[in-house]
């Protein structure tokens, strides 16, 4: 890592990978169907785990196709897997894994990454995966959770693993100062008047941001920890108590990633939107920090605050 | 259900040209038929009756391309319905030029794309170990050319080293890889610490051999040689 340039005020640091390792180990303790299924990313923090359940907690070393692979036969032989890396290493790369060993076979896990979208930009493009949630948006009945702080991830997972289905849940070590409800849909976090200037969706990680940047404007704001399946009637009753039918989605990865949700939701009416997010015309080559590269797609507090004048006060 | 008439060995011929309405031409054709037929008479314990239980054994054809050898097989042992066989690859045929697990009873997966059975495989056979189910066989079917894509021996790696004794690969070996594999695909295997068996892809009984004969701690590999594509 670089020497840290000061963090946003409007980012809070969050331990969701310890949180992840700990919520997990209880799992595997507890639930002799639970499995985990690791690519070394994580191992070290797993030893005592995998200590205590050699036969469910696996690390099949540095391959990733394998990793997804094993999921969808743990998950064909009655158990439930979770399996974990890095973003770009978990749905990017092993992409036709998660195709096809898990949807196409309809068997269930529980994806959980970490670092998204650009936790370690030291790293550089390699381990960016601004585009994970887009890409499974490509893919039939996935649930995708973003959670914003490291309190949520607990309950998340434990939702996650209680059912059979095909579940992403989308880690970063950067969120807001107070966790949320999770599990229900959109959730208000300011209400704006009958008159306001309409809505603006903060996804996961930027909420602290979007409440600080849309400080003194009359709109609603409203949090989402979980994106897929989208709450589209959630949307749509904002919207109509809004005094107009604007809806701003800030969202920690592609921007307009969720771009088609909106317009789904407000199919029944004349409406406008704006969608902030990483950014899709460029590829940002920069190292430095995390919000060295929140700058550089403007989706700093700064950035959110431009855009949703631009946008709403229009 | 039609299974007493169309269940012998003598009768996959028929049952494919069921499907391809070139019964003897497409039969010798088929380069896993004798495999198929060996596991499902005489290796694995499964059955329609038990096709959902958990200590069934699961065949994976991972090689999903051609399989109208399998399906003849299936509908022999009783799996699906004969007449299912004149409805394929039409619209709401339950059988497709590549199975679909979720459509075809008795099919342990969806393939098509190759270099996926292995995978799921090896985490279908650690599944069954956490469980306890040491007795359970996984046995997947792969292709001398499906063994190009680079997942097959992150698979083949993992099962040697973990010592998967209950996971079986089969590789219908009738040379199709456009780059070959110098010295041999059992090498492959035996290479990663699997115990690996070459056998004649058409002779019952060395088949049944190599399927069945001990492999202590190890993943086996048997090699099924057949006559060169084309």
């Amino acid at each position: 890592m670089t020497t840290a340039a000061p963090e946003l005020p409007d980012v809070t640091a969050q331990p969701m990978r310890d949180t992840f390792v700990a919520a997990a180990t209880a799992a595997l303790d507890a639930d002799p169907r639970t499995a985990l299924v690791l690519a070394d990313i994580s191992a070290d923090r797993f030893a005592e785990a995998a200590a205590r359940h050699p036969d469910r907690v696996v690390n099949v070393g540095i391959r990733e196709q394998l990793l997804i692979g094993v999921a969808g036969g743990m998950a064909l032989a009655g158990m439930r897997p979770i399996a974990h890396t890095f973003a770009p290493f978990l749905v990017e790369r092993p992409f036709e894994q998660v195709k096809l060993d898990l949807g196409h076979q309809e068997a269930g896990a529980v994806l959980v990454s970490s670092g998204g979208s650009y936790d370690y930009p030291g790293y550089g493009r390699t381990h960016m995966a601004p585009g994970d949630v887009a890409l499974l948006d490509t893919l039939p009945g996935w649930t995708v959770h973003v959670p914003g702080h490291a309190a949520e991830v607990a309950p998340l997972l434990a939702d996650a693993l209680r059912g059979d289905g095909r579940v992403y849940l989308r880690l970063s070590e950067r969120g807001n100062a107070a966790a949320r409800p999770v599990g229900d849909g959109l959730v208000t976090v300011r209400a704006g008047s009958g008159r306001s200037s309409g809505v603006v969706v903060a996804v996961g990680p930027m909420l602290d941001r979007v409440l600080a940047a849309t400080a003194g404007l009359d709109v609603t704001v409203a949090y989402a920890a979980t994106v897929r399946p989208f709450d589209r009637a959630g949307l749509g009753r904002l919207v109509a108590a809004a005094g107009q039918a604007d809806v701003l989605m800030v969202e920690p990865y592609l921007a307009g990633t969720s771009a088609h949700e909106v317009a789904a939701a407000l199919s029944d009416r004349r409406h406008r939107q704006m969608s902030l997010g990483v950014t899709r015309d460029i590829e940002v080559r920069g190292y430095g920090t995390p919000a060295d590269h929140d700058r550089a797609h403007g989706i700093d507090t700064a950035g959110i605050a431009a855009a949703a004048r631009d946008f709403l006060l229009a | 259900m039609s299974t007493t008439t169309f269940s012998r060995y003598a009768d996959l011929p028929a049952l494919i040209g069921l499907m391809t309405g070139d019964e003897k031409h497409q039969a010798a054709a088929e380069s896993t038929l004798d495999v198929l037929w060996v596991l499902y008479d005489r290796v694995l314990a499964v059955t329609p009756e038990t096709a959902d239980h958990p200590d069934r054994d699961r065949f994976l054809l991972s090689k999903g391309h051609g399989p109208a050898a399998f399906y003849a097989v299936l509908a022999a042992k009783g799996f699906i319905d004969v007449r299912a066989l004149r409805s394929w690859a039409e619209f709401d045929s339950p059988l497709g030029h590549h199975p679909d697990r979720t459509l075809v009873p008795g099919a342990e997966i969806g393939s098509g794309s190759l270099g996926h059975g292995l995978g799921l495989g090896v985490g279908t056979a650690l599944a069954l170990r956490a469980q306890g189910r040491t007795r359970t066989r996984v046995v997947v079917l792969v292709g001398d050319a499906e063994l190009d894509e680079g997942s097959n021996h992150e698979a083949i790696q993992l099962a040697g080293r973990l010592g998967l004794e209950s996971l079986t690969a089969v590789a219908i070996d009738n040379r199709s890889a456009t780059h070959g594999w110098p010295g041999g695909i059992g090498e492959r295997f035996a290479r990663e610490g699997w115990a690996a068996r070459s056998v004649g892809g058409r002779d019952h009984t060395a088949l049944y051999d190599a399927f069945t004969l001990p492999h202590s701690g190890r993943p086996l590999a048997v090699v099924a040689r057949v006559n060169p594509k084309g």
